[in-house]
């Protein structure tokens, strides 16, 4: 059994069909990168999953239980847990007590919730910001409280949505090492990304969307290789540079 | 709550009372502002719960307050017994009734739910003044029974309605501060400042905000008993009008919203303003004292949308910083 499985998911708003028949399972402890183009429909498939649309055909199965039709926040206490690609950070409240609020989940308790949320909130690096209202800090301060917020309700399955973009260089290194780390620790990820250079190298399996169809789903090295996916995304000369990148031995 | 907390508020009950006592014994004017102050601290602390930490501004928070202020003036006038068991079922009726209005309403969000609460003061104040059964546009004018604490009423002087306006003050405040450093407190703030964000971490925000509302009419409903028993008599306009749900409202945003202290500085502003003027300059037709309050409103709103607490604390970071500086400079030095 896969921890996630989509299963023909269709939306439609309207006439415009955002995802169509769209199927693909996510394994435990696994990374899987789902990329695409602008407007191919990747947070929308991110919004069926976690229950803020609900698709209009298919179904979605988190851990053995039908999540299609749940709402947000009983999916999230399933272990199914997201970051948005525009952040949603609680403004007026302080850095720690965003995270607190996420480790609220598992523990009512005050003090032993902020033991985990303290826990995360070193992990996110994010120790010299605790007491600041997070309104004021940069999106790369913004970005990391999201996923320390999430992190902090201990999910299962974690599911980032462009936490990369915007990222200055050094931050976008950080940020894939923290990834790895979480990888390591048990955290299933699914990653929505346009930072190829930093998916490709973490990824055990891409998944590619174009149009709201699903194109490619393959391990990095074969989707690089995949002309399909070459003329919709990536064009020649990435494709290339990835490669060679890929025969250089190098993280890119 | 833990031990400090408990320091904390007898501390504080302790400094308010004391000095007090004397001034109020005398039965002097200043007694009766100083029970209105407290009591409608109390009032605006109860509304802080859903308005301000949890974001959701209504503007009826005034038929809660009626319904129990009915509560007590039916135990008392129509059962003719004492009022406890009166504004218990009051406030327990207060709670059921907003969570049935706020069911729907917590659908709309922003100002919506805001106009939407607007409408249900009218419907309940028309409602209580053509229904007979609890006295209609005449009200309830209390007997005269025996004074005590048995029966929460008093002739020769109002030492009593203030302790009695003390221990709702602390009752109340205690709970908005407890609720402030658990999981609910949390949980509030986190779906005022974004309810999509709170709900992808496993927040149940419906649940959260009902919850929170049924607390807040609760606690406004045991203020209303209170004011019935001061007034010895409830009526609509009395008790279920705009104009007192404005209060609960515009206090709270005086003093500084989703703050444990907010409400108390709030009433220590507006009740002092409004009782003297009315007493100075009733003879202009009254409302004088809503348009300072009004003017001040502006002003303080304008500066600092966190009202005055936001402005005491935008003073003690600046206060920090400075003294961060010179300490810096010194050490540089």
């Amino acid at each position: 059994m896969s921890l996630l499985e989509v299963h023909n998911v269709t939306m439609k708003f309207g006439s415009l069909v955002a995802n169509n028949d769209i199927s693909f399972n996510v394994e435990e402890g696994q990374i899987v990168g789902l990329i695409g183009p602008n407007g191919a429909g990747k947070t929308t498939l991110f919004n069926c999953i976690t229950g803020l649309y609900q698709p209009n055909e298919g179904s979605i199965v988190f851990n053995g239980t039908d999540i299609t039709k749940l709402p947000p926040y009983k999916v999230a206490r399933l272990g199914a847990v997201r970051t948005f690609q525009i952040v949603h950070p609680l403004k007026e409240m302080l850095v720690f007590d965003n995270v607190l609020v996420g480790a609220y989940l598992r523990e009512r308790n005050t003090e032993k919730a902020g033991k985990i949320a303290t826990k995360y909130i070193e992990k996110c690096y994010l120790s010299n910001v605790l007491n600041e209202r997070v309104g004021g800090l940069t999106i790369g301060y913004k970005k990391r409280i999201e996923l320390a917020r999430a992190l902090a309700t201990e999910p299962k399955l974690l599911m980032l949505d462009e936490s990369m973009a915007g990222l200055t260089s050094t931050e976008i290194k950080e940020f894939l090492e923290l990834i790895k780390d979480l990888s390591n620790s048990g955290i299933t990820l699914l990653v929505v990304e346009h930072v190829m250079e930093a998916i490709m190298p973490i990824a055990d399996k891409v998944v590619v969307l174009d149009g709201g169809v699903k194109i490619a789903e393959d391990k990095p090295e074969a989707i690089i290789e995949n002309k399909q996916v070459i003329k919709a995304y990536l064009g020649e000369r990435y494709s290339k540079r990835l490669k060679a990148a890929k025969e250089a031995g190098t993280d890119v | 709550m833990n031990k400090k907390d408990i320091y904390w508020y007898a501390f504080i009950a302790v400094l308010v009372a004391i000095p007090l006592i004397p001034a109020v014994a005398k039965n002097s004017f200043l007694g009766h502002v100083l029970i209105l102050i407290l009591l409608f601290a109390s009032m605006s602390q109860s509304w802080n719960i859903i308005g301000g930490y949890g974001g959701q501004v209504s503007f009826g928070h005034s038929v809660f307050f009626g319904i129990g202020a009915y509560g007590a003036g039916m135990a008392v006038v129509k059962y003719g017994i004492m009022p406890w068991p009166g504004v218990l079922i009051g406030a327990l009726t207060a709670a059921v009734v907003a969570v049935i209005i706020s069911y729907p309403c917590f659908k709309l969000t922003g100002h919506y739910f805001a106009i939407a609460t607007f409408a249900i003061v009218e419907i309940f104040n028309r409602l209580f003044m053509i229904w007979d059964w609890v006295g209609g546009a005449l009200g309830l004018d209390y007997p005269l029974v025996e004074e005590g604490w048995k029966n929460f009423m008093w002739y020769e002087t109002k030492i009593h309605y203030y302790y009695g306006a003390l221990i709702l003050f602390v009752l109340i405040f205690g709970i908005v501060r407890w609720i402030e450093r658990n999981r609910i407190g949390y949980y509030l703030k986190a779906v005022r400042e974004g309810q999509e964000a709170a709900e992808s971490i496993g927040v149940n925000s419906t649940l959260v905000k009902l919850t929170a509302m049924a607390i807040s009419a609760f606690l406004a409903a045991l203020c209303g008993g209170f004011f019935a028993q001061y007034n010895l008599r409830v009526d609509p306009p009395m008790v279920m009008s705009l104009d007192m749900a404005m209060k609960f409202v515009l206090i709270t945003i005086l003093g500084g919203t989703g703050t444990v202290l907010g409400p108390l500085v709030g009433a220590l502003i507006l009740i002092p303003l409004q009782e003297y003027a009315r007493a100075l300059w009733g003879g202009l037709g009254g409302g004088v004292d809503l348009m300072i309050f009004g003017l001040l409103i502006i002003i303080i709103i304008v500066r600092q949308p966190r009202g005055i607490m936001g402005i005491i604390s935008d003073v003690c970071s600046h206060v920090k910083k400075v003294k961060g500086i010179a300490l810096e400079t010194k050490g540089g030095g």
